[in-house]
């Protein structure tokens, strides 16, 4: 049974989205942005796991990407900014909280 | 049009890598490296993709309907528990690194003496 | 190697590489046009044969069982190296003398809360893993996650008693040798390795699968306590530098 796919355009959607995350995580180049990004491109990939009807997959992807690397990235970030953190974390905080 | 999948694949494959060859620190190096590395998720997953097919779970569901292939979505779901753990040794290298030379940046890093 | 070098290199294999790639596109069967005959073998044989109505999960833990048992071993490995290569930079007493708490109320408000559900929805995920979408790995991955939730909610002595590695390593080595050990029970009553122990049971309840439940258990130990070692050590990582550099 040889059928020509017609892929639908949920399908061509996600997997256009998935292009567009995989570049956007690659071209962040500061870790800590780079992570918030990779958690997006984590849920973006839950997505297409779901549209290719495989929900274990999606479930192990959820839990990973959302809390599995963020935090120990997050910890191996913290850590090679060593001592400098004092100085560097209440800038960013202030300059987001003024911003929205 | 039908092939669109596996180009995704190969691009995030190829842009992962770009990702890893060009980069600066090298906790970017190691999310770029699982960027290569979902991109085998989804060509796995897209090879075991039947027209029409659902989910291969069927409480609920009569037997006999068309289902995609559950091999290749056993492959993906240990492979992605697993990367977490990979993942985890290389920024476990990372910080060993840093603690020695003193700083993240593949280029500045001192060749290996004696 | 400059940089530059190293560059241009990959540009050139690169665009190889992705040339290759491209005209391997060309000859593969079109998406979604499967032709492998397990895909359609397995859809039909496993329901009826293991009464497990997750197909993915009996894949996984049955049909090609000797395969996750490698995976799990990988898993083991991996953490290994990580303890070895983190043990000595900070110390577990530097560690839990760090009171301070998260700075953000809201936070900790969310975490406190979250912590029981999320435990709870990861032991339902291993419990039913053979049932309904999930299993070892997936829910072994919640748990160790809402358990990390509690650094968040309180300080770093509140996730203490998941962080000991007195208990985790024998419930992370439990898991893993849980797996061969079912395997060699199946051999030791004269069947080949890993082959299914019990009787298959009820379509679609929890006593269906037979020795698929004890490995899916099994499974869901393991990476349950090798996460919990991996956060443990990772959140000592950034507990302790903080704690210094305030004194």
């Amino acid at each position: 049974m040889t059928l020509i796919a017609t892929i639908v355009p949920l399908q061509a959607t996600v997997f256009g989205l998935v292009a567009l995350g995989a570049a956007a995580v690659v071209l962040t180049r500061d870790p800590l942005r780079q992570i918030v990004v990779s958690g997006l491109y984590g849920l973006i990939l839950v997505a297409t796991f779901v549209v290719l009807q495989a929900p274990d997959v999606a479930l192990s992807m959820l839990v990973v990407s959302t809390v599995a690397y963020p935090l120990v990235v997050l910890a191996a970030i913290a850590r090679v900014r060593g001592g400098k953190s004092e100085q560097h974390e209440p800038e960013p905080d202030r300059e987001e909280a003024g911003s929205p | 049009m039908s092939y669109l999948p596996y180009a995704v694949a190969v691009w995030i494959f190829l842009v992962g890598l770009c990702g890893v060859v060009t980069s600066r620190n090298l906790i970017h190096l190691a999310l770029c490296l699982t960027v290569t590395q979902s991109s085998t998720y989804l060509m796995l997953l897209a090879v075991g993709y039947v027209n029409g097919g659902g989910a291969p779970i069927f409480k609920g569901v009569k037997l006999g309907t068309t289902a995609v292939d559950p091999v290749v979505q056993a492959l993906s779901l240990t492979d992605i528990v697993v990367s977490v753990t990979v993942l985890a040794l290389i920024l476990a290298l990372t910080l060993d690194v840093h603690e020695d030379a003193g700083t993240v940046d593949p280029d500045q890093i001192a060749e290996m003496q004696g | 190697m400059t940089r530059r070098t190293r560059i241009v290199i990959f540009a050139a294999a690169g665009l190889g590489l992705g040339a290759l790639l491209g005209w391997s596109l060309a000859g593969i069967p079109h998406f979604g046009d499967y032709r492998g005959p397990y895909g359609y073998i397995l859809n039909r044989i496993v329901v009826p044969e293991r009464h497990t109505t997750n197909v993915v999960g009996a894949t996984v833990f049955d049909v090609r069982g000797f395969d996750t048992m490698g995976e799990e071993f990988i898993l083991f490995a991996a953490v290994m190296g990580v303890v070895l290569l983190l043990r000595g930079t900070s110390p577990r007493s530097e560690a839990d003398e760090a009171v301070e708490w998260v700075g953000s109320d809201a936070l900790r408000v969310v975490a406190t809360l979250t912590v029981g559900a999320a435990v709870l929805v990861g032991l339902w995920l291993v419990a039913f893993g053979y049932v309904t979408p999930g299993g070892g790995f997936q829910g072994g991955v919640a748990v160790a996650s809402g358990a990390a939730l509690l650094y968040f909610a309180f300080t770093m002595r509140s996730f203490r008693p998941f962080a000991d590695e007195q208990l985790m390593d024998p419930l992370e080595a439990t898991g893993a040798g849980a797996f061969v050990v079912v395997g060699l029970a199946a051999l030791v009553s004269g069947m080949h390795f890993l082959h299914n122990l019990f009787g298959p049971g009820t379509t679609g309840t929890l006593r269906s699968g037979g020795s698929i439940a004890l490995v899916n258990w099994a499974v869901g130990l393991e990476v349950a306590a090798a996460l919990l070692t991996l956060y443990s050590l990772f959140l000592r990582e950034y507990v302790v530098p903080l704690a210094r550099s305030r004194t």
